[in-house]
């Protein structure tokens, strides 16, 4: 459990709007992270909560609301999001590697390019994730060489490269053959452990309930409960959370 | 020789009177040359312009995406034919070339003015083959590169371009093939390209027909199986990306 008060991510009222105001994806949604705490979104399909988590890093820009990071409000105009993107590692459903890239190229194109280590530093730093996850055979390869964990593991390893403070996870495992999806939640796993903070828009209610701090239900664009794992999974309060509950476990 | 007599009850109009070929066969084959370097040097002229309008048109900003419309929107709807007689007529009445022969047959006051011209008309159609190259490639991509912190052009220059570029390569060979055909347009203007060979070759021995059967004959040879093999190309390059 998180002792610390430090938040990291303070999400406020935050709305999206889809085909002017037709469409609520995101309905006044508030949102604290903690530095160090693990976050599991859970929700029926549609309930918005990729939404909400590409809203952190602006990859979804919201309509209103404010979404502070490190205490800056990056929904407001004059932010250099991309300055602050560097700090928020995200990792997609379908890994999105670069396929003209090798593994290592992966890697180390963002630190480079940024110019937050020299290729040296990067390749070594690359060689070290890789070696961590056991691929470090693979530094050479090109993406559609493959399985689907190992590139979902390379994905995250990308992220890990740029040293984020916050790492968001986009159904990490939604897109995984069923043998694939234990080898990618141990190295979240490890994440977890050793203290990164986590948000996980995820289907897996066992990693929820395991790995998590803190569990956030959402329907219709709406967070509806809140909390701890084993409450939240053993009492649900809301009637659509007992619903979603007893059609998923 | 034993193939002379081949000719001697062809009529002018014959189809296949190339007893022209002879004395004439050397014009020809300049004129074929002239023809690949026009068709070649203007796409490859027309390669960066057309990036940059397709970047414009993509552009978030609209006086700059209402200015590659509208450039491509001109070179589109108006012919060939009217692009390069103004292009020939007026900009380069303005601007004197010098007159030198390169290679021997390339007049450059009259090349340069044609490249022009086919290079402009094909950067609209090449802009429009790099944006929907563009546009092909995985949203997923840029917000992968966009996510790590790379700048819209960072992600556009790493991540984007490199994929377009390599779908794109087929559709561009194929502006080559068409550009091919198009050249001929040039010969009303007295480039010596193939088209303009065959004219002349009409012109002064008084065979009306053969000379174009045999341009119509060299083209086909030049074309058909270039985008046979470009056809061949992208099917194997299909296959590899499924893997």
């Amino acid at each position: 459990m998180v002792t610390s008060n430090n938040v990291l991510i303070s999400v406020q009222h935050l709305v999206k709007e889809y085909n002017h105001g037709t469409v609520h994806a995101l309905n006044d949604c508030n949102l604290e992270i903690k530095k160090g705490e693990v976050v599991a979104i859970i929700g029926p399909s549609g309930s918005g909560k990729s939404t909400l988590l590409r809203s952190l890093n602006l990859l979804e820009q919201p309509t209103s609301g404010e979404i502070f990071f490190d205490g800056v409000d990056l929904a407001s105009k004059s932010v250099d999001i991309d300055l602050h993107r560097q700090k928020m590692g995200m990792v997609f459903q379908h890994f999105n590697l670069f396929p003209h890239k090798t593994v290592l190229q992966n890697i180390t194109m963002a630190p480079v390019t940024l110019k937050k280590k020299t290729p040296e530093q990067a390749k070594e730093r690359a060689m070290a994730l890789l070696e961590r996850i056991g691929l470090a055979d693979k530094a050479n390869e090109y993406p559609n060489m493959l399985s689907g964990g190992q590139k979902q593991r390379i994905a995250i390893v990308r992220a890990l490269a740029m040293d984020p403070e916050v790492m968001l996870f986009d159904e990490p495992t939604s897109a995984l053959d069923p043998e694939m999806v234990g080898e990618v939640l141990d190295l979240m796993r490890d994440l977890a452990r050793e203290g990164m903070t986590m948000a996980v828009v995820t289907h897996e209610m066992g990693f929820a309930r395991e790995v998590a701090d803190r569990v956030v239900f959402m329907a219709d664009g709406k967070i509806l409960e809140e909390g701890a794992p084993a409450e939240l999974f053993d009492q649900p309060k809301d009637p659509r959370l007992q619903d979603f509950l007893s059609k998923v476990l | 020789m034993w193939w002379s007599s081949l000719f001697e009850s062809m009529r002018p109009s014959d189809f296949f009177n190339f007893s022209f070929f002879p004395k004439y066969g050397t014009a020809f084959i300049r004129g074929i040359e002239y023809t690949l370097l026009l068709a070649i040097v203007s796409v490859l002229l027309a390669v960066i312009p057309a990036l940059l309008l397709a970047l414009m048109r993509l552009s978030k900003n609209k006086p700059i995406k209402w200015l590659a419309g509208a450039y491509i929107a001109v070179f589109r709807s108006t012919p060939m034919l009217v692009q390069l007689s103004i292009i020939y007529y007026g900009l380069f009445y303005a601007i004197s070339l010098p007159r030198i022969t390169l290679f021997g047959f390339v007049d450059i006051s009259r090349f340069i003015p044609g490249v022009v011209a086919l290079a402009l008309n094909s950067s609209a159609y090449v802009a429009e083959i790099f944006r929907a190259g563009i546009l092909a490639v995985d949203q997923g991509q840029t917000e992968a590169a966009r996510s790590l912190g790379l700048s819209r052009w960072q992600s556009m220059r790493l991540v984007v371009l490199p994929q377009a570029i390599k779908n794109v390569l087929p559709a561009l060979a194929n502006e080559v093939v068409t550009m091919v055909k198009e050249s001929s347009i040039c010969s009303v203007l007295g480039m010596a390209e193939m088209m303009f060979a065959a004219k002349t070759i009409a012109g002064s021995t008084g065979i009306s027909l053969a000379p174009y059967t045999m341009a119509a004959l060299v083209y086909f040879c030049i074309n058909y199986p270039a985008s046979k093999a470009i056809e061949a190309i992208e099917r194997r390059m299909r296959r590899g990306d499924k893997q």
